[in-house]
């Protein structure tokens, strides 16, 4: 990890003021009291597939390195299920930072190191978006199609219609608009 | 076990149950009848914006949650079936407690005032103050208690009560016998099960390989998200069928009614059911 370099250039480019001040800010948690114990990647049970494990991407973005940070494949595979948080000696909520720096990845228009993932989540965004709930036959189709991956899983969507496990036709509320309002109050596009 | 006056309750199945898990749904409504709860669903109820929103847009995911406490009748406690239903309800409650913008908002966009007192419970809540005279009812059928994540809470939410242990508790006083081991807590895999089946499908085999190692027959979970992944992940060759807590509740109680339910199940728990005499 380089550390000669001066805060500016680890800073992310494209965020104004320092990188780690502006998680902080988002999150709404001061990540800066993590002292490295490493109870978080030694629990969290996707670690072994990530690169930095999320104390390191703690580590990361409290010294700045912004773009190591948001180009991670970790804060993709985070799946916010906070076993990291209930082990964390300083009650830091992990899943809240990850969470931000995925908006901010976004945001910031980075490399995504996870698209099929990022493209999972904008689905079931837009499933919730048309009927208010989620439908989860479209999401898997849309999803496999984006990935041009139609023929795997086919057995087990098979077993899950058979079981009546999945919808043909989702359920729709009745007041969508006041849903739909949410989106468009919301910044960013959904593609 | 209360089973004189209905108690109203208002309840919130979230998507999973009224989908792919009603099993789950249907077990759980009949076990809160028998206890003398009759539950309401709240009335057009969207997604709490799972993992997703929350994971990506977390505003639209504060958001999408409020709506649905501002649906919830005043006064009257809130049953969420779906521990990450839960978590996200709570979790929009507890900002609106402290954070005054936010409430403003909230009540100029839905046009009512916040009700920061409303009691949103968890299945296990209702579960945990219930008087139970022991029997045998569950023919000391063997099984791995599994929280998967359901227990683990974001820091604001660190002092409330954890339930850690109640389905051992339960179960075996209606003559379950719980086993010890090494993945009661471990994450299911969530969405990445969807998303990268390649991660979650290795992390499924673990739990269930140790579920069949420290000799469970059957593993026994609270959430529909861990049912349905173990049951479409898992690919060992030895697997042990996986029920949903209320499912054996509903044994347990000899709620009597046809659980047809357990026909939905990938992994057919039908042969245990029967080698344990426990007829359906
Ligand atoms: S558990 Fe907490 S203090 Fe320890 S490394 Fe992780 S975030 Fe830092
Ligand atoms: S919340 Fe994310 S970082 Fe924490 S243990 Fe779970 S997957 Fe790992």
């Amino acid at each position: 990890m380089e550390t000669e370099s001066s805060d500016k250039e680890r800073d992310h480019a494209g965020l104004k003021g320092g990188f780690c001040e502006e998680i902080v800010r988002r999150s709404g948690d001061d990540f800066r009291r993590c002292y490295q114990c490493q109870s978080c990647g030694s629990g969290c049970p996707v670690s072994e597939a990530m690169k930095y494990r999320p104390n390191g991407v703690i580590r990361l973005v409290q010294l700045g390195f912004g773009r190591e940070a948001l180009e991670s494949p970790d804060i993709w595979l985070c799946m916010g299920c906070n076993t990291c948080s209930t082990e964390c000696p300083m009650a830091i909520d992990i899943a809240a930072v990850m969470s931000a720096l995925r908006e901010t990845a976004i945001e910031e228009g980075v490399r995504i190191a996870e698209p099929g993932i990022l493209n999972f989540h904008q689905e079931v965004l837009n499933s919730i978006e048309r009927y208010g709930r989620t439908h989860k036959l479209e999401i898997m189709m849309r999803h496999k199609l984006r990935q041009l991956d139609l023929f795997s899983d086919i057995d087990i969507g098979l077993k899950l219609l058979s079981r009546r496990k999945l919808d043909l036709r989702p359920s729709k509320i009745l007041n969508i608009s006041e849903v739909q309002k949410l989106f468009s109050g919301s910044t960013g596009e959904i593609t | 076990m209360n089973k004189a006056a209905a108690v109203q309750i208002s309840y919130f199945p979230g998507c999973s149950l009224a989908t792919t898990a009603k099993e789950n749904n249907q077990s759980l409504i009949e076990v809160c009848k028998y206890m003398g709860y009759r539950l309401a669903e709240l009335k057009d109820w969207n997604c709490c914006g799972s993992s997703s929103a929350h994971g990506i847009k977390p505003e639209l995911g504060f958001n999408l949650a409020c709506r649905n406490l501002s649906l919830a009748p005043e006064g009257i406690p809130l049953l969420v079936a779906c521990p990450s239903c839960i978590l996200h309800l709570k979790q929009a409650q507890s900002r609106l407690k402290r954070d005054e913008a936010a409430t403003k908002d909230y009540e100029r966009c839905w046009g009512r005032p916040v009700d920061l007192n409303l009691k949103i419970l968890h299945f296990f809540e209702l579960m945990d103050g219930i008087d139970c005279l022991p029997n045998t009812t569950l023919n000391g059928l063997k099984f791995a208690p599994y929280y998967g994540c359901m227990l683990a809470r974001p820091p604001e939410l660190r002092h409330e009560k954890n339930y850690h242990g109640l389905m051992e508790k339960l179960l075996s006083c209606y003559g379950a016998s719980s086993i010890r081991w090494s993945y009661s807590s471990r994450c299911c895999g969530t969405f990445l099960s969807a998303a990268k089946p390649e991660v979650a499908g290795p992390m499924v085999n673990r739990i269930v390989q140790n579920a069949v190692d420290s000799g469970a027959e059957c593993i026994v979970t609270a959430c529909a998200m861990c049912h349905l992944n173990i049951e479409i992940r898992c690919t060992l060759k030895r697997v042990v069928p996986i029920f949903h807590f209320s499912e054996l509740l509903s044994i347990a109680f000899k709620t009597g009614t046809n659980k047809d339910w357990f026909a939905r199940h990938l992994i057919d728990p039908a042969p245990l059911l029967k080698s344990k005499g426990l007829t359906v």
